[in-house]
């Protein structure tokens, strides 16, 4: 009598081995038990290691007094702060530099990128050479170029440059006039946001109505005049309750005012510059992915050339652009770590440069840093695949 | 992006948090035997203490300690693999076992001292925190630096000194902290700081690598105690013993009047401080596992502490510190090192 192999009675279910779907929830459970279990064995040796060789460990170490000054801080600081103060001092310069650095990016890349394609001979060889000069010279290189090469030809204090006497600007930085706000002014942002909900709403009701009646409002010039002429127009009517701290030269230096370090300027224009040339690239890609013959089409259907750009070929070709735009903007805010070498208080600088070395708690302070820029960059590709996904094509 | 500093100290990490347990404790004198040389982690570069001279060799105060190490333990005080480190790379680089000795004008701290697993096992140097202003800022004291932007090396006890010596006088700084002391003085030339502050000694090796050295004076206030000295992993007490006396030897030679140039003569000293460091009468060495020499070899290959002071930092040198308190004891200096006995 022979057995076929599959003459099992029906309804039987097969041996947990044979079932291939469980056998792949087995293989991964061991994988997991083997990762975990490496784990704590390197934790649990770290440790025992660094015990015997009397090093301390541990986090305690963040609610001690740090004791060194920081140049640039956007929270109050002092030498008499913590550990964990330069922590977040460190964090936040670095995210300062890392966001302006995206929008900057952002804005020189998009131009550029279309000026490639420009049918202007000049102005597309002009796009050609700077991509092909900013992405092809090392990012160090850059940056130590604006510092040094740039930056420092300025003059020194007591020779800055002046414009109207209330903005200066020297090797030592840019100086700019802060505003003080007096009692009062707590209208005025009231306003600004109360006119930015006004006009999303005008934008959605326009376009419910042009949807609706075909016809449509200006609806961006007004909610731009709104947004703008609104908060100005309190604070005439309120006898503008601002008065400027104008930076003025005591001693060495400018006092008062607010500052804006050669090494913050030196770092942001290096990697926007840079990356914005990595961008440009993208955006050209994306919009020659687009087919000539949606443009054709779009033509055919009389839209004006600014429609079709706007409803036709930029929204798709942003389904091209967005996913690359991620990894650049990640690299620029993994890049703003160059920061250490010309002196700009990001968070390798200040916090696994100075607080590491005061501290000696090399592993601790490592690992709070990689976890930082790790978090950072989960985040920033979240938010992109978010959006991604929302630019995406509809399938119906 | 990582840059070199980054990798090193991940690379070090990473042998801490992987290396057995039982390698802790090793026997830092037999590595260095069968190695047939000694490991030992210098500057990136400060002349007078660590730095390679026009052929590449290094050359130095902190370079001799290594050197008299290597003559001890091996009989050859060329027996050495220098590597550079940062201020910042260096606690690593000695905890895990990347070198043997840091000789790095290092400050000896409390914190350094108790909490690194590290030891301090001696002082070179006795030194203090200065300032180097540009001369035509008329400045000639400390106190009239209020709201100066400072250039400073990042991870050095300077930069809690200066924290603290302008907050004690109520005045305001702008820190500007450099990666190495090369970037440091890049940014004082660059007139990007007023002043430029390290431990004076420094000072004057920086002040000599600018390119108008004339365009800058040290000031004469000194706002820290930096005693700098070699270091030594916790846990081998062995290989302390072996480094700290090394110092000492240099230290007691030149006490006792022994050169590199009349070691030979000593030889037959009749002076028994000289006999017994010079090996002649017992052996001293043994108990650290050392030849009778070792204290010969250190001396006729590099030399007495004084010799080593006027070759590399002091009158003999571009560097032209004078002893001061770096003279031994019998002049009226600080420097004094136990018997021999």
């Amino acid at each position: 009598m022979s057995v076929r192999p599959n003459a099992r009675p029906v309804g039987q279910k097969p041996p947990f081995w044979r079932d291939r779907a469980k056998r792949a929830l087995i293989f991964q459970f061991i994988l997991i038990a083997a990762v975990a279990v490496f784990l704590v064995y390197i934790v649990g040796n770290t440790q025992d290691n660094l015990a015997a060789r009397g090093i301390t460990t541990g986090f305690g170490f963040l609610s001690n007094t740090a004791g060194f000054g920081i140049v640039q801080s956007l929270i109050d600081y002092s030498s008499q702060s913590t550990y964990g103060r330069t922590f977040l001092v460190g964090l936040l310069n670095t995210l300062l530099v890392g966001s302006l650095g995206v929008v900057a990016a952002t804005i020189i890349g998009f131009i550029v990128g279309i000026a490639r394609l420009s049918p202007n001979w000049l102005l597309a060889r002009l796009a050609t050479a700077y991509i092909e000069t900013f992405r092809n010279i090392p990012l160090l290189l850059q940056i130590f170029f604006w510092y040094y090469a740039v930056l420092r030809t300025l003059p020194s204090a007591r020779d800055s440059l002046t414009f109207g006497e209330i903005i200066f600007l020297n090797v030592r930085g840019l100086y700019l006039p802060e505003p003080l706000f007096e009692s009062g002014f707590g209208l005025i942002p009231v306003t600004f946001i109360l006119a930015i909900v006004a006009s999303i709403a005008l934008i959605i009701w326009n376009k419910r109505r042009q949807e609706a009646t075909g016809q449509r409002l200006p609806a961006y010039w007004i909610s731009f005049a709104l947004i703008f002429g609104l908060p100005l127009l309190v604070m005439f009517a309120t006898g503008v309750p601002i008065t400027w701290d104008v930076p003025e030269l005591r001693g060495f230096n400018f006092r008062g005012g607010f500052t804006v370090i050669p090494e913050f300027l030196a770092l942001w224009l290096a990697l926007s510059i840079y990356t914005a040339a990595f961008i440009a690239e993208i955006v050209r890609s994306g919009i020659q992915a687009i087919s000539h013959g949606q443009t054709e089409a779009a033509q055919a259907l009389s839209l004006p050339r600014s429609l079709v750009l706007r409803l036709v070929v930029i929204p798709q070709a942003l389904r091209v652009i967005i996913p690359p735009l991620t990894s650049q903007y990640l690299n620029l805010i993994k890049n703003s770590s160059l920061a250490t070498a010309i002196g700009y208080p990001d968070l390798v600088s200040v916090f696994a440069g100075t607080t590491l070395n005061q501290t000696g708690q090399a592993i601790e302070v490592i690992a709070m840093t990689m976890a930082v820029y790790l978090t950072i960059s989960l985040l920033v590709s979240m938010f992109m695949n978010w959006f991604n996904a929302r630019v995406a094509l509809v399938e119906r | 992006m990582l840059n070199k500093k980054h990798l090193v100290l991940l690379a070090s990490a990473g042998a801490i948090t992987l290396a057995g347990v039982a390698t802790a404790q090793a026997d830092t004198l037999e590595d260095t035997r069968s190695r047939g040389a000694v490991q030992c982690g210098v500057s990136d570069g400060l002349p007078g203490f660590s730095a390679p001279d026009d052929s590449g060799e290094w050359q130095g105060l902190d370079v001799d300690v290594c050197r008299a190490v290597a003559a001890a333990v091996l009989g050859d005080a060329d027996a050495v693999n220098y590597i550079s480190l940062n201020a910042v790379e260096r606690f690593t680089a000695l905890q895990s076992g990347e070198v043997d000795v840091l000789s790095r004008n290092t400050t000896w701290t409390t914190v350094r001292d108790t909490t690194l697993g590290l030891n301090f096992t001696g002082v070179t140097f006795y030194d203090g925190q200065g300032f180097l202003v540009s001369s035509d800022l008329g400045v000639s004291s400390a106190d009239e630096l209020d709201g100066a932007a400072i250039c400073i090396q990042s991870g050095t006890t300077t930069e809690l000194n200066l924290a603290d010596y302008f907050r004690a006088n109520g005045m305001e700084f702008d820190p500007i902290v450099f990666d190495t002391s090369d970037q440091t003085v890049g940014g004082f030339q660059a007139g990007r700081c007023d002043v430029l502050t390290s431990d004076t000694s420094q000072l004057a090796a920086l002040r000599i690598q600018l390119d108008d050295p004339d365009s800058a004076i040290i000031l004469p206030d000194v706002i820290s105690k930096e005693p700098l000295g070699p270091v030594v992993r916790q846990g081998d007490d062995l290989w302390f013993n072996i480094v700290k006396w090394s110092l000492f030897a240099m230290l007691n030679a030149e006490e006792y009047g022994i050169t590199s140039e009349n070691v030979d003569d000593m030889l037959s000293s009749e002076n028994p401080d000289v006999a017994r460091l010079l090996g002649q009468d017992g052996n001293y060495g043994e108990a650290m596992q050392l030849e009778a020499d070792w204290a010969y070899n250190i001396i006729s290959q590099v030399g007495n502490y004084g010799e080593s002071f006027e070759r590399n930092v002091g009158m003999g040198s571009p560097l032209e510190i004078e002893r001061g308190v770096n003279a031994l004891w019998t002049q009226g200096g600080v420097q004094y090192a136990p018997p021999i006995r």
